[in-house]
């Protein structure tokens, strides 16, 4: 009866999103300016934006005075909600793999995420191969199953990865002139991960040829065999074919033009830099190609490829024209990415809209789903953070999610709830102990069964 | 009356001799936060051969003397962080450019100060943010010996020493060059990191859980408490040996370094996470009667009493870290400090990773976020480090007769957007570059 109860209870709670009117907060909406007024949500959409908006009759008011609204985090570098591995790290092109076929909606990171404003985070394959596994987006709805956290409608994605980390697997373990302890994989530098990307795109262009020359001939009623499906390349089609994503784990300024060129000669656009830390140094390069870039704020020196690494990066890469992201890559970090933001405005001089934007609309544009997030405007997802303080600094702290206009996360219940929480762990830890306590029954099937 | 004082402040020390010296000085005009006092507006700072001369509203530079307009602008005694690594540890993945954790488990004979590399790029890092002092351990982190493979588990991992983020030398850099032994406290669960600690009372029911069944985790833990007390009892005998000049006694390093902890002249610093370890090490620091500072503790709500009653004094760990096991509160780490403070605990932060010291004025604020009163954490990383820490005479604060270790700011220093704009150590002026400002102007200037 209660497994029959319970996800009826889910549904009812996460489904029937509520007209809200959001009212007299300092709204900052990142497109459009921040503004002191109320924000109309109605069928999981912003349905109104302003100082003065028509209430709808029997919308329920949050009153937000003294309080912020920003549009709902979005990471555009995350590895939450991932089930157990997330690297495929046996060949160096594992492009047939999915995130999306592990997803775990139980994660609790994606709670904690979610009560650091994350509304929706790009999950990503590992970086232990040149070319990785396929990636998406997930909003952080809490409580629904995998296929129900899934970005609808996002244009899926896949990983690449530069430098330390790919060839990390092709150096034996034990180091120069040690007797390797496992097989070397290739590629075991730079020179190799660039030969690995082009030996793969080269094989993906012959595929797609094969697959165009039949198309076009079944387009015009030709009764040709098809070519063979190959799940390693089909995503590298689609990569040429502009229909998937690719996000390159990179960091020093030498592997991203060497990336940006290898992406020009096969045609295809590389959409976002992830880590780029050395970004800052070919920031015109990357403005060129096209490609965003989604960093780190500060992180630095944890390895050699991070020694160049500074705060200013993003600030550099933003005024050279380049659409910057920052984001967490860690489920700690992840839950603070407004103060991130705040490191923007300290390092580099940006301004609080712009710095704000690096981890709400430029991240949705980097995804290709700023039609749906990343800011506050009428016709948009209900994904709203409210603060208690100013969102770009350490002292805020959220008080209310919104995903699709219903609550997701809200403090005062967290924290009024906990109580009650620890008392039934008690309980069931209770429970435990006296099973433990009973006499053990003599096992009746012989061992070795 | 004060232009005379300080004209003969002048020239008792050689008027021309100080005019002419770098770290003689009047900051002009400023709001002085001074943290062990209410603030004082409008009022002028007078650093005279790199301490604190003088503050007051009156002060006036006499010819010659240099002074630092700063109306506007605020001043604060720099920030000290409890807990790093600088000096010692350079790219954290690069065994070679790692000094933190050496083999041995009992090895109080190490200093940690004599390994700190007065070049590391991290102290022109850290200082741009205003952070003057720093406690280098031996160890500090998830360090050791294993850290890199191989060698056992550290007990105890060395002295550490409280430096300036500046200076010529790592003599020049010591403020007290042992400031604390450190002691890695056994635990059964692991400790920190992601989910890594699980408590006894599930432990307990969860065979496997700690690397084994409980029972044997339970027995290994009892085996190296056991361990450590006879460490601490040879280093006892050692002590009456001496004393008693015998013939033929032989010193030895290790037990002589043991001496001041067992005079409660050093404290220990005890490196212990969960209630149940922190409550085992005060219990052993009772035992062996020595002076005990509690390393990144968690769970502070359930120890806070016991550590206040015993004027117990901890440094918590890193505030924006993740809750230690699922069940925790997604804001565990967040009110540890606001924690603290409820049950009267002395306390200051640490961030014990170089990476992120430059951010402990955030550590800071998000424990405002969370509960804690603003003094308190602005106390957390100044005054209380250098109580705690045995300096409160010379840093921590901005007062008469302390080291002119001033940071200038534009605004509240735990606030994200705020700049430093003038730092002094010693009363030596640091220039706000380093590394990555040179690389900055360097690709700005890009065409």
């Amino acid at each position: 009866m209660n497994k029959i109860l319970l996800p009826a209870l889910l549904v009812v709670v996460h489904l029937s999103a509520e007209t809200y009117v959001i009212r007299n907060a300092t709204i900052m909406t990142v497109a459009k300016g921040t503004l002191k007024g109320s924000i109309v949500v109605k069928d999981g959409k912003i349905s109104e934006v302003g100082e003065k908006v028509m209430e709808p009759a029997g919308a329920k008011i949050i009153d937000a005075a003294g309080q912020y609204v920003i549009p709902g985090i979005i990471d555009c570098h995350s590895h939450i909600a991932a089930d157990g591995g997330i690297n495929e790290g046996s060949v160096s092109v594992s492009s047939m793999v999915d995130i999306k076929d592990v997803i775990n909606p139980e994660d609790i990171a994606i709670y904690r995420a979610l009560a650091g404003g994350v509304t929706t985070a790009n999950i990503l394959h590992g970086s232990a191969n040149p070319i990785g596994g396929q990636t998406l987006p997930l909003k952080m709805r809490w409580g629904k199953d995998a296929q129900g956290m899934i970005f609808e409608g996002a244009t899926p994605g896949i990983k690449f990865a530069l430098g330390e980390n790919p060839k990390r697997a092709g150096n034996p373990a034990g180091g120069r002139g040690a007797p390797p302890t496992v097989p070397a994989r290739y590629p075991a530098t730079r020179m190799g991960v660039e030969d690995t990307i082009r030996e793969a795109f080269n094989e993906a262009k012959v595929y797609k040829a094969e697959w165009d020359a039949y198309d076009a001939s079944a387009a015009k009623g030709g009764h040709g065999i098809p070519p063979r499906k190959d799940l390693k390349l089909e995503p590298l089609k689609e990569v040429l074919e502009g229909k998937r994503y690719v996000h390159a784990h990179c960091y020093r300024a030498d592997e991203i033009l060497m990336l940006l060129r290898v992406a020009d000669e096969f045609g295809f656009k590389i959409r976002t830099l992830q880590h780029v830390l050395e970004g800052y140094k070919v920031a015109k390069e990357i403005a060129a190609h096209g490609a965003g870039a989604s960093t780190f704020s500060d992180w630095w020196s944890y390895k050699v490829e991070a020694f160049d690494a500074i705060p200013y990066n993003a600030a550099i890469m933003q005024k050279k024209g380049v659409i910057v992201s920052l984001n967490s890559d860690d489920a700690e970090l992840m839950r603070h990415l407004n103060s991130e933001a705040g490191k923007a405005m300290k390092y580099g001089g940006l301004s609080e809209t712009e710095a704000l934007a690096m981890v709400t609309l430029n991240p949705a544009k980097q995804l290709g789903i700023d039609n749906r997030v990343g800011s506050i405007e009428a016709g948009k997802d209900a994904d709203l953070v409210i603060y208690d303080k100013f969102p770009l600094s350490d002292y805020a702290k959220v008080q209310k999610v919104l995903i699709d206009g219903t609550i997701y996360f809200d403090r005062d219940n967290e924290v009024s709830g906990r109580a009650a929480k620890q008392a039934e762990k008690q309980k069931l830890i209770d429970k435990e102990k006296q099973n433990q306590q009973r006499p053990q029954q003599a096992p009746t099937r012989r061992q070795g069964q | 009356m004060r232009a005379v004082e300080i004209m003969g402040i002048l020239l008792g020390c050689g008027m021309a001799a100080c005019a002419a010296s770098d770290n003689t000085f009047l900051i002009r005009n400023a709001d002085v936060y001074p943290v062990t006092g209410a603030e004082m507006k409008g009022v002028s700072v007078l650093v005279q051969d790199g301490r604190v001369a003088d503050i007051g509203a009156r002060l006036v530079a006499p010819k010659g003397m240099r002074v630092v307009e700063a109306k506007g602008l605020r001043v604060y005694p720099g920030m000290i962080d409890s807990g790093t690594e600088l000096g010692l540890s350079e790219i954290s993945a690069v065994r070679e450019s790692v000094d933190t954790g050496e083999l041995g488990e009992f090895m109080p004979q190490l200093h940690a100060v004599v390994a700190i590399n007065p070049d590391s790029e991290h102290f022109g890092v850290v200082r741009v943010n205003g952070i003057t002092s720093a406690m280098t351990f031996p160890s500090s982190g998830a360090g050791g010996g294993g850290r890199f493979g191989g060698g056992e588990r550290q007990v105890i991992a060395g002295q550490a020493a409280l430096i300036h983020t500046d200076g010529w030398t790592w003599e020049d850099m010591t403020v007290n060059r042992s400031a604390a032994m450190h002691l890695i406290f056994p635990s059964t669960g692991g400790r920190g990191g992601r989910g890594g600690a699980i408590p006894d009372s599930v432990l307990e029911l969860t065979p496997g859980a700690a690397g084994g069944s409980y029972t044997q985790a339970r027995h290994t833990y009892e085996q190296q408490i056991s361990k450590l007390n006879d460490f601490f009892d040879q280093a006892r005998q050692y002590q009456k040996e001496k004393n008693a000049h015998g013939a033929g006694f032989k010193p030895d390093l290790k037990m002589e370094a043991m001496l001041p902890v067992l005079e409660g002249k050093l404290p220990l610093a005890v490196s212990a996470s969960r209630a149940s370890a922190i409550h085992d090490a005060i219990a052993f620091s009772e035992k062996q009667h020595v002076k005990i500072v509690i390393l990144q503790p968690r769970d502070i709500a359930k120890v806070g009493a016991e550590l206040k009653a015993k004027n117990i004094p901890v440094i918590l760990g890193r505030v924006l870290a993740l809750p230690e096991t699922e069940d925790d509160a997604y804001d565990d780490a967040f009110t540890q400090p606001a924690e603290a403070n409820k049950a009267g605990v002395k306390f200051a932060f640490g961030t014990f990773n170089n990476e992120f010291v430059r951010n402990l004025p955030y550590q800071a604020a998000t424990a405002v976020g969370f509960g804690l009163p603003y003094d308190e954490a602005l106390k957390a990383v100044t005054i209380n480090a250098a109580q705690i820490w045995g300096a409160s005479n010379d840093i921590g604060s901005v007062e008469k007769g302390k080291w002119a270790d001033l940071m200038v700011t534009n605004g509240d220093p735990l606030e994200t957007q705020t700049q430093v704009k003038y730092l002094f150590i010693k009363g030596r002026e640091i220039p706000l570059v380093n590394k990555q400002t040179r690389l900055y102007d360097k690709y700005m200037s890009r065409q």
